[in-house]
């Protein structure tokens, strides 16, 4: 055996850096496919207008102004279609696993040096990269609407939202390894949590308007508080609920990574 | 390069423990080739699998390539390379992307990379493939892409699960033939698991049988035979003379079993002969000076399945659920 030793062998004890390292590449790997294929990207960015062109008009009209804070429509619910995007994306990040766990695929990923996190963080974050563009241009969109665009403030909102996208992502990951070989668990857990955690933080519709139950209970919703944010700074301030949200985001985050590495190496038994 | 001690792994099935793999001990010197045979569910995927640190053992302990497969399991996967029994390349990718990204995900640079995957292609006959998706490649040059994965980062320990499994001959040999090439050039030691018993009588140096979780051999091939088998002797005379070498038989097979049947006036014998070859030429002159000559005479190696059978009983293709 040779003493020279490989690339591999030269890398760093498992840590901070190495998960960011590795993150990278999984990230990279994952954003060929809409690289090498854009037309996928170009249908992403048609949903979020859908909803703000049939669905913020009729909003308006059914709810009344006075509902939101002396807000337009459109600036309160501009942040809600994006925190939901993020939601349906990130939400979505172990589907794509699924079919590659029947492959060889996750198996010959496991076997190399990647750090387990960076499995996870980099393929949430593929999910959370195409919400750049989307809220970018949906917001250039609705400017002749009567949107206020504040532009560094949007930023520090859509990294909150993927700070908050690598804790769902993990969670979707760590739902599709508990779920291998029985698909439609993975697709019934996803949808049964995903609409009444997104009704109950008030992105489609004002939680203030509803009764008192369900306001109490939207306060256990880590949503609430990330919503909440996204619309004080897309109106551009930033505040207590900024502050919040990027709390809600981390917890989440932190959460859906331990969870989700517990669930790789529970598989590994 | 491989140590291990006590090697044990039970799973849970069922609320039911099943003891998968029952206390091996095996090592492997750098530069061996080393082959697991033994039916399908005898332990050798699940040792292959503790070993390349995709499962935790239950107990005992493993070394490999220097590392402990507890205690640092990172620091294994970075020193090995595993060719696993799926597809591993992503369906949508395309051939080129996922090379280079393994390579990356080893830590090669992406000029390293790119030009180790075109070297490959090259020498696996993919390089027109190159640009091609995944989904559509035939099943032979999905696996010799799994290969090319493996191989990015020059592993000096590689582990093939059934690398040849539900190959075509040709695609078998080629693959054969590439594997041997990549030893010859590196002293890559390589260990895979097969239940094809000519594969692993042909390619290895070294067979360790696995039954039941348990190691029942391990040696090289050839000698596994020739101790275990004996070559397989069929011989005929007249039926007039049959009496007057039964007993010489006998104590050629020392001890095996003597089968004989007749028809047209002759018996045939059959018997195990250790060291066949050798020894049959004395045993014909012993049959003629005893008034039998042999009016035929068959001859036939054994065969791996046929040690199996020496030692378990039962036939290779069987299974192991007897």
């Amino acid at each position: 055996m040779g003493t020279q030793a490989t690339a591999a062998e030269a890398r760093e004890k498992p840590g901070l850096g190495q998960v960011l390292h590795d993150t990278r590449f999984v990230f990279w790997r994952e954003m060929l496919l809409p690289l090498r294929d854009p037309f996928s990207l170009i249908f992403s960015l048609i949903q979020p207008l859908v909803f703000l062109g049939l669905f913020g008009p009729l909003l308006g009209a059914a709810v009344g102004a006075p509902a939101f804070g002396g807000q337009s429509t459109l600036q309160w619910f501009l942040p809600g279609v994006v925190v939901m995007i993020a939601l349906f994306g990130t939400s979505m990040t172990g589907s794509n696993l699924q079919y590659e766990l029947m492959t060889g695929f996750y198996e010959r990923i496991l076997a190399t040096p990647l750090s387990r996190s960076s499995l996870m963080i980099g393929r949430a974050l593929k999910e959370w990269a195409p919400l750049v563009v989307q809220g970018l241009l949906i917001a250039l969109v609705c400017i002749p609407f009567g949107f206020v665009f504040y532009p560094l403030h949007v930023l520090l909102g859509l990294i909150i939202l993927g700070i908050f996208g690598i804790g769902l992502g993990a969670l979707s990951y760590a739902l599709a390894l508990v779920s291998q070989n029985k698909e439609w668990i993975f697709w019934g857990v996803q949808q049964t949590l995903l609409f009444p955690l997104m009704i109950l933080s008030g992105i489609m519709l004002p939680i203030e308007a509803g009764p008192a139950w369900m306001k109490t209970a939207s306060l256990f919703n880590p949503l609430t508080y990330l919503v909440n944010a996204e619309r004080e700074l897309f109106a551009g301030g930033v505040g207590t609920d900024t502050l919040l949200g990027l709390l809600a985001a981390s917890v989440t985050a932190a959460v859906g990574l331990v969870v989700g590495v517990k669930a790789i190496n529970r598989n590994l038994n | 390069m491989i140590h291990t001690e006590k090697l044990t792994k039970n799973f849970t099935v069922k609320k039911e423990t099943v003891e998968a793999v029952k206390g091996v001990d095996i090592d492997v010197a750098p530069g061996e080739l080393v082959a697991f045979l033994g039916p399908n569910g005898a332990g050798k995927s699940t040792t292959l699998r503790m070993l390349t640190t995709l499962l935790r053992p239950t107990s005992g302990t493993a070394s490999v390539a220097g590392v402990d497969v507890t205690a640092d399991p990172a620091g294994v996967r970075a020193r090995i390379g595993y060719i696993g029994q799926g597809n591993g390349g992503g369906h949508s990718f395309r051939v080129i992307d996922e090379l280079v990204m393994q390579g990356r995900f080893y830590g090669m640079n992406s000029s390293d990379a790119l030009a180790r995957a075109h070297e490959l292609l090259t020498s696996l006959d993919l390089a027109d493939l190159s640009k091609r998706t995944v989904v559509k490649l035939s099943g032979g040059q999905r696996r010799r892409m799994d290969v090319a994965l493996g191989l990015m980062h020059s592993p000096r320990l590689l582990f093939l699960d059934e690398p040849s499994t539900g190959m075509d001959p040709q695609n078998r040999a080629n693959l054969w033939e590439h594997i041997m090439r990549m030893r010859a050039e590196h002293g890559t030691t390589i260990v895979l698991t097969t239940h094809y018993m000519d594969e692993a009588d042909s390619m290895s140096e070294r067979v360790i049988i696995i039954d039941h979780g348990h190691i029942i051999a391990d040696d090289t091939a050839g000698r596994l035979k020739a101790n275990l088998a004996g070559d397989l002797l069929a011989v005929e005379v007249a039926a007039g003379s049959a009496s007057g070498v039964r007993g010489l038989l006998g104590r050629a097979a020392a001890g095996g079993e003597v089968s004989e049947n007749s028809y047209d006036g002759v018996v045939r014998f059959r018997l195990r002969l250790p060291e066949g070859a050798r020894l049959a030429p004395a045993l014909l002159k012993e049959m003629d000076d005893a008034g039998a000559p042999a009016q035929s005479l068959e001859l036939k190696p054994p065969t791996l399945d046929d040690v199996f059978l020496e030692l378990t009983g039962r036939n290779l293709r069987e299974g192991a659920n007897r």
